[in-house]
């Protein structure tokens, strides 16, 4: 199974919605297509919808960091939702939500950065 | 009962998602939780990942080795690579170090291991190749082996 990649702007906020394996492999096609959109649309903050992802490992996180970096260089916001319990534990052993905002679904994420 | 698996592959990325389902395929026997077969998928995809990046660089000539060992709830599983070798082992095992900043890599993979096995044995000898082991009881197993 591959990585489906579901892309939307909403003002200055991109959606990122993933279904799917994102590991080593699929990281690329991933890094390639957020940091374009994150270009081409004066992204500031990112919603990462992991709701129908069925794995991740720590690719995934180098590739969430890397996204993260380069939205905090605009003082932008990062928010995941809808997170497995494996993956929850993997942001946890990395550190990754001292950083990074999760809520529990994505209408909840949008209303956190104002554009629900 | 010991039954044993072994594969060798290609060091090529879409090689591991292969890798993953196959040893998780082969351990679904011991009739593992949803969580424990995620967590052996994980730490596959890991050490195979390690191999390819970091032992062969990329280099698709480079082979994967994988045995998996299962008795009576226990998984004893080992992933090889004829690759570079690991400088320090110590340095390599800290979490979030990394050698390739440069490609995204989170420094994570030896943490992650380390966390979802009960116990880690890495060999590794610059110019060789390295070797992890990885050892695990599952939950349904447990009131035996106490």
């Amino acid at each position: 199974m591959s990585l489906n990649i579901n892309l939307e702007v909403k003002h200055d906020v991109l959606c990122i919605r993933l279904s799917g394996e994102l590991d080593h492999h699929s990281a690329d096609e991933l890094r390639e297509q957020a940091t374009r959109a994150i270009e081409d649309h004066d992204i500031h903050h990112i919603i990462l919808n992991l709701e129908h992802l069925s794995f991740m490992d720590s690719s995934g996180l180098g590739v969430i960091l890397g996204r993260y970096k380069q939205i905090k260089q605009k003082h932008g916001e990062m928010v995941v939702c809808a997170i497995s319990p494996v993956v929850h534990r993997l942001f946890d052993m990395s550190g990754l939500f001292k950083i990074i905002r999760l809520e529990p679904t994505e209408e909840n994420a949008l209303q956190r950065l104002g554009v629900a | 009962m010991k039954n044993v698996m072994n594969i060798e592959f290609s060091a090529l990325s879409q090689n591991e998602s292969f890798a993953r389902v196959t040893v998780a395929a082969f351990i679904a026997q011991l009739d593992p939780t949803m969580d424990e077969l995620t967590e052996i998928k994980t730490v596959v995809s890991e050490a195979v990942t390690n191999s390819i990046i970091h032992g062969y660089e990329n280099d698709s000539k480079g082979v994967v080795y994988i045995s998996v060992l299962i008795e009576d709830g226990f998984i004893d599983m080992t992933i090889k690579d004829k690759g570079l070798g690991i400088m320090d082992v110590e340095e390599a095992r800290q979490p979030l170090f990394t050698t390739k900043p440069e490609l995204e890599r989170s420094g994570m993979g030896f943490t992650i291991m380390e966390n979802f096995m009960d116990e880690i044995e890495i060999k590794s000898q610059p110019g060789i190749g390295t070797e992890i082991r990885l050892r695990k009881h599952l939950s349904n197993s447990k009131m035996l082996c106490n």
